[in-house]
């Protein structure tokens, strides 16, 4: 990058930074003893039955010691949301399991490992965790691998004892508990939300190896609730009202103040993700969703939405999640997410097995509506073609893109671009720069939505660079 | 005749919906759903969030010489003696006082005193959220006390100046006017 300042970090930034470093690390360490040969690092592991078990069985055992049985029970451990099985040499010549032997609810496949990672954040208790974005297949995230961000731990609520309540300058104060909100009219949609931290690492230099790293707050799901707009001709709406505080029900009783026009625009009290209820740590029994916002608005184990006249001031909304630019001065309720892009596949920490024709693929999304288009780079944004969309763009919802590459063996920087239906494209980390200035990291650390470089050298391997 | 004996298929569905009211294909109550129920005051007594002009700020009061003891007991642990935050695993405290005049540095340093644009804010988030392994559990005299030990350590208030409903509000804390609406899409990338 050209005359980018040079940035400088405070301690506290240093350290958490470091330790990420390190955690991702250790993560990817784990997930390169999964494959038999750095050729396949992070890519196409079929044909490595006994290495792929090796992960399903306990550490520790050998690889010729875990062909099918030979393991004892205490031994045996599969992946988190999977259960161990043992796998017959043929599953054609034995009967496989019964039917609902599961208990009635299914999980995923013993074979499959990826899990989402926690930021080391000092205490565990206040951190986020990252979803696999080079595993995950796609446009929806599966709801165990949903990112999270909380700041008090995740709360245990009995829904029947839950109530919403919808309050201050309305006509008539009420409460609604989970049963009384689905017997509205429901609506569903799928919606992307990402933290407005997603990339904090990345301002500086290219910090973390992996997609999970560098992007892994970001995630998409079909939401099912009931509009607020619903909500507020059933209680009565005071002229004077302009702002909603919507309040959660965990230690952190996370507050933020909600301008009512995007409330009344397409604000969701969401009971369902994916087809089910929201899981407990995307906000148990009931998540405020607000299309397009910073993920920190969607207030999680929401319990209670105010009526007011002006924003209050919460600690979320002036210590944290305000943008500090180089001149001193912090942008406040800098709610939408820009247009932004990533190509997951290849991406860092992966290794081309050699020159050939691979497809790239990617997710695309804009909080302020639908993907227009996605251009891909493999010249470090020299030249630039369209990509082709996998699924169909819908407003505020990710696309996943593909662009088929046949890389010829030599050094290449990859890159994807997003413009989204209002026009606005994706700008580089310098443009970013030049307008919010050099202090990065601690200063100025949210909505960093610049264009992902991966640069692959002729040896094939992929890291994160800035370019 | 019975309905069943008079039609099939098609001819059968038109004639059902002709003997409903017109209204019957989907009906939207006029008024209210009337789902839910009322809020009692009892029922929202407890709840609160304060904004910058204090309105819903409890009764009570407290000064720094009650704060510094509540402070020692209940948060000096995780935010360290001076106030300087414990970055220690399993801990994680927020420094709380010092950076003045950093924010425009290439090191700001951003802290209640000198990043927060409002004194409100200190009351209502020690309220809500802190001690952090026990939030929600001071007396609001409490509240009142370390909030006054806060704004005197970082030199706000003087360490003999009560803080209470009328008091804290008015407050001016250093970087007040810090603050800036969102000026994106940001016209630079239009250019
Ligand atoms: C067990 C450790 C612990 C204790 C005890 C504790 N805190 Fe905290 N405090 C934290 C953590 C962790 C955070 C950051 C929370 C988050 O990430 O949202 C925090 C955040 C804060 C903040 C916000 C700082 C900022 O810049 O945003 C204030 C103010 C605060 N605490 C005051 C107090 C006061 C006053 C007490 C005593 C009554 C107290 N804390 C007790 C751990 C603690």
């Amino acid at each position: 990058m050209e005359n980018t300042p040079t940035l400088v970090l405070n301690d506290n930034v240093r350290r958490l930074i470091d330790a990420i470093v390190i955690a991702e690390q250790r993560h990817l360490a784990e997930r390169r003893s999964e494959e038999a040969c750095a050729c396949t690092e992070g890519m196409f592991p079929r044909n490595l039955p006994t290495s792929r078990r090796s992960f399903v069985f306990a550490a520790g055992s050998t690889a010729g010691a875990v062909l099918a049985g030979a393991a004892s029970a205490g031994e045996q451990k599969a992946p988190p949301g999977a259960q161990f099985y043992e796998v017959p040499a043929d599953p054609t010549k034995e009967l496989g399991r019964p039917v609902g032997a599961d208990g009635g609810y299914g999980s995923r496949s013993q074979f499959e490992t990826e899990v989402r990672w926690r930021f080391p954040t000092a205490n565990e208790y206040t951190s986020w965790s990252m979803s696999p974005l080079d595993k995950i297949v796609g446009n929806l995230t599966p709801s165990g691998l949903h990112f999270e961000r909380h700041h008090g731990g995740i709360p245990t609520i009995d829904p029947s004892r839950h109530m919403v309540f919808v309050h201050g300058m309305v006509q008539e104060a009420k409460k609604f508990s989970i049963a009384d909100l689905k017997r509205f009219p429901s609506t569903t949609r799928k919606y992307f939300i990402e933290c407005s931290g997603n990339g904090l690492t990345e301002w500086v230099k290219p910090t973390l190896k992996s997609v999970q790293g560098t992007h892994g707050l970001i995630s998409t799901s079909e939401w099912t609730g009931v509009p607020f707009a619903t909500i507020a001709r059933e209680i009565g709406l005071k002229e004077s009202a302009a702002w909603v505080l919507a309040e959660g029900a965990d230690a952190a009783v996370m507050t933020r103040s909600i301008p009512l026009e995007k409330m009344l625009k397409d604000a969701i009290l969401a009971y369902g993700q994916n087809g089910e209820a929201i899981r407990p740590e995307q906000g148990y029994p009931l998540r405020l969703i607000l299309p397009g916002w910073e993920g920190n608005t969607h207030i999680k184990w929401l319990r209670r939405l105010e009526l007011s006249d002006k924003p209050f001031m919460t600690r979320e909304e002036t210590s944290k999640y305000t943008d500090l630019m180089a001149n001193g001065k912090a942008r406040q309720f800098t709610f939408e997410m820009e247009a932004k892009s990533v190509i997951t596949f290849p991406s860092g920490e992966m290794k081309l097995p050699g020159p050939g024709f691979y497809n790239i693929t990617g997710l695309a999304w804009s909080g302020r509506g639908r993907v227009q288009s996605v251009d891909v780079s493999t010249d470090a944004g020299k030249t630039w073609y369209p990509a082709r969309f996998d699924t169909v763009p819908e407003p505020i919802s990710t696309v996943r893109f593909s662009f088929p590459w046949l890389w010829d063996g030599k050094a290449a920087t990859l890159q994807s671009r997003c413009t989204d239906e209002t026009g606005y494209v994706q700008p580089t980390l310098a443009q970013l720069i030049a307008i919010r200035g050099a202090n990065g990291p601690f200063g100025s650390i949210y909505h960093l939505n610049a264009i992902q470089s991966w640069a692959v050298s002729a040896d094939g391997s992929v890291s994160n660079v800035h370019a | 005749m019975s309905m069943r004996e008079i039609c099939r298929g098609a001819a059968c569905l038109a004639l059902a919906l002709a003997a409903l009211p017109p209204h019957a294909l989907g009906q939207t109550p006029q008024g209210p759903y009337g789902f839910g129920s009322a809020a009692s005051q009892e029922e929202l007594a407890d709840f609160f969030a304060i904004p910058a002009d204090g309105r819903r700020l409890p009764s009570g009061s407290g000064d720094a010489a009650r704060g510094a003891k509540v402070y020692a007991d209940q948060c000096a642990a995780c935010h360290g003696a001076q106030l300087e935050g414990n970055p220690a695993k399993g801990i994680g405290g927020d420094k709380l006082i010092g950076g003045r005049g950093t924010l425009a540095s290439s090191t700001p340093v951003k802290t209640v005193e000198s990043y927060w644009p409002y004194a409100t804010t200190l009351f209502d988030y020690i309220k809500r959220a802190m001690p952090f392994n026990a939030p929600g559990s001071l007396s609001d005299e409490d509240v009142y006390s370390v909030v006054a030990y806060i704004l005197s350590k970082a030199e706000m208030i003087k360490a003999t100046d009560r803080m209470n409903a009328t008091m804290l509000p008015k407050v001016i804390m250093p970087n007040r006017d810090g603050f800036e609406g969102d000026p994106r899409p940001e016209l630079q990338l239009y250019r």
